[in-house]
């Protein structure tokens, strides 16, 4: 069973249905029991990285994912949900991340040319750059479906695969048991929804 | 590279899709979640279902039919129609509407883009403008292009985009439905007047009006029709070939 995380940042509708429609149980929950006793855990989100962050330290549920994650349970983050992953943010301010994967979260306008719009919004093509469980239904420039603005750098050897928009832009990044997508897996059609069935065949870690 | 977008546009009332011809003349189409189904299948990159019903029923309907998409189809999904406050929004994002696209709404209530957009997001508001001459000027329509409202059409997108929307949706009602080509001219200036995603919508009549669509103004991200598409006279899987084709860089 797969636990998507509800702490009041944006809409799980659609993320529920594209794991209905590949066949595996999944629920929203707000609550440590349920999340503790999922054999997955997805960290959605969406808005602004200092309010999402506040949002998942008060309900106390950042605790729960550090904990799930470092039993080694497959952890896969979402959009700003990915995001919270890394070690901080400068997005508005400076933000404490969970500290899970190594790196930190900027505004990509600080390395794109200045013609390019932000948010990067539509489809851009995967470039592969390290081989991942999460990645194994993947090829080298399948499309995705990204909206934002921030994205993950210095990742060293958790990046995973990425996308060029000016500059190449972290798209998937991954360690052991944690995994992160910048994209939208439950918006990226086909390609998505076999992210999510690979991140379900994935196994425990340490 | 990001890819430029091709959006179908469907028109929902009493629970089937319709296209006007310069918004009159309303004929049928077909099930909106059969075509929605079909054309996420057949290469659309994002859906836009707009919601041209008034009664309690439409819309309780509408609902409905944006839910039963929403379930089975994996493509970011735009919806419009009847969009006139933050409940609005609220009504159509839970049923797995991604961006919600204003335009009446905004017009009398020119505070609601900006109310949406600290709610949820820059990226969940959508700006919808119907532009049509008016002596030489564009201006802006309200009401399903019934209403001039004297508002010169690139102050108001870039006003709204000012407060926060995160895309804008420019429906040239001169072009629409007379399949001549898209408004380059108008497009042009709303391109350079604002940075965000700009969608080109109204005159579409055949392949390479997108081809040069693309190629003149490489500021439009996404092009939007609505008949064309329903009808076959072009199919989505060829249209995105045919850029490639051309160097415009598409999602095949």
């Amino acid at each position: 069973m797969v636990a998507i995380i509800d702490y009041g940042v944006g809409n799980l509708f659609s993320l529920r249905s594209s794991f209905a429609a590949i066949g595996e149980e999944a629920v929203v929950a707000s609550d440590p029991e349920t999340i503790r006793g999922a054999d997955r855990v997805i960290l959605p989100g969406v808005g602004a990285f200092g309010d999402a962050a506040e949002k998942l330290r008060q309900t106390g549920l950042d605790r729960t994912v550090r904990e799930e994650a470092e039993k080694g349970k497959p952890l896969l983050g979402i959009c700003l949900g990915m995001q919270l992953l890394f070690e901080k943010s400068y997005e508005y301010g400076v933000h404490e991340g969970l500290g899970l994967l190594q790196g930190e979260i900027r505004p990509i306008a600080e390395r794109i040319p200045a013609g390019l719009k932000i948010p990067q919004m539509g489809w851009n093509a995967l470039k592969i750059v390290r081989e991942s469980p999460l990645l194994k239904y993947t090829k080298e420039g399948d499309y995705v479906y990204f909206v934002h603005s921030y994205s993950a750098v210095n990742c060293g050897d958790a990046l995973l695969a990425a996308v060029e928009y000016g500059a190449e832009i972290t798209a998937c990044a991954g360690k052991k048991n944690v995994f992160g997508c910048q994209f939208h897996p439950e918006k990226s059609g086909e390609t998505g929804l076999k992210i999510l069935k690979a991140f379900c065949e994935t196994e425990a870690g340490q | 590279m990001i890819t430029k977008r091709i959006i179908p546009c469907l028109d929902v009332k009493d629970g089937r899709v319709v296209k006007g011809v310069n918004f009159q003349r309303l004929g049928d189409v077909a099930s909106p979640v059969d075509l929605a189904r079909y054309y996420s299948a057949n290469g659309a990159d994002e859906l836009v279902f707009y919601d041209i019903t008034a009664s309690a029923e439409g819309r309780s309907l509408f609902t409905e039919i944006l839910t039963e998409t929403a379930r089975t189809v994996f493509i970011p999904l735009t919806v419009g129609g009847g969009i006139n406050t933050t409940d609005d929004f609220d009504r159509v994002l839970k049923c797995g509407a991604d961006k919600v696209s204003v335009n009446s709404g905004a017009i009398r209530d020119p505070s609601l883009v900006g109310k949406a957009a600290r709610l949820y997001g820059d990226q969940c508001v959508v700006l919808s403008a119907d532009v049509k001459r008016v002596d030489g000027v564009f201006r802006i329509f309200a009401k399903g292009g019934r209403e001039n409202t004297g508002m010169e059409a690139v102050e108001w997108i870039r006003r709204c985009v000012g407060e926060g929307a995160g895309e804008v949706v420019v429906n040239s009602m001169d072009t629409d439905g007379v399949k001549q080509g898209f408004d380059l001219e108008l497009l042009e200036k709303v391109c350079a007047a604002v940075k965000v995603p700009v969608i080109a919508s109204g005159g579409a009549g055949k392949i390479e009006d997108f081809i040069t669509l693309f190629r003149t103004l490489p500021g439009v991200d996404a092009g939007l029709a609505a008949s064309i598409f329903h009808f076959g006279e072009v199919e989505i899987n060829e249209l995105k070939r045919e850029m490639k084709r051309n160097g415009i860089p598409a999602r095949i």
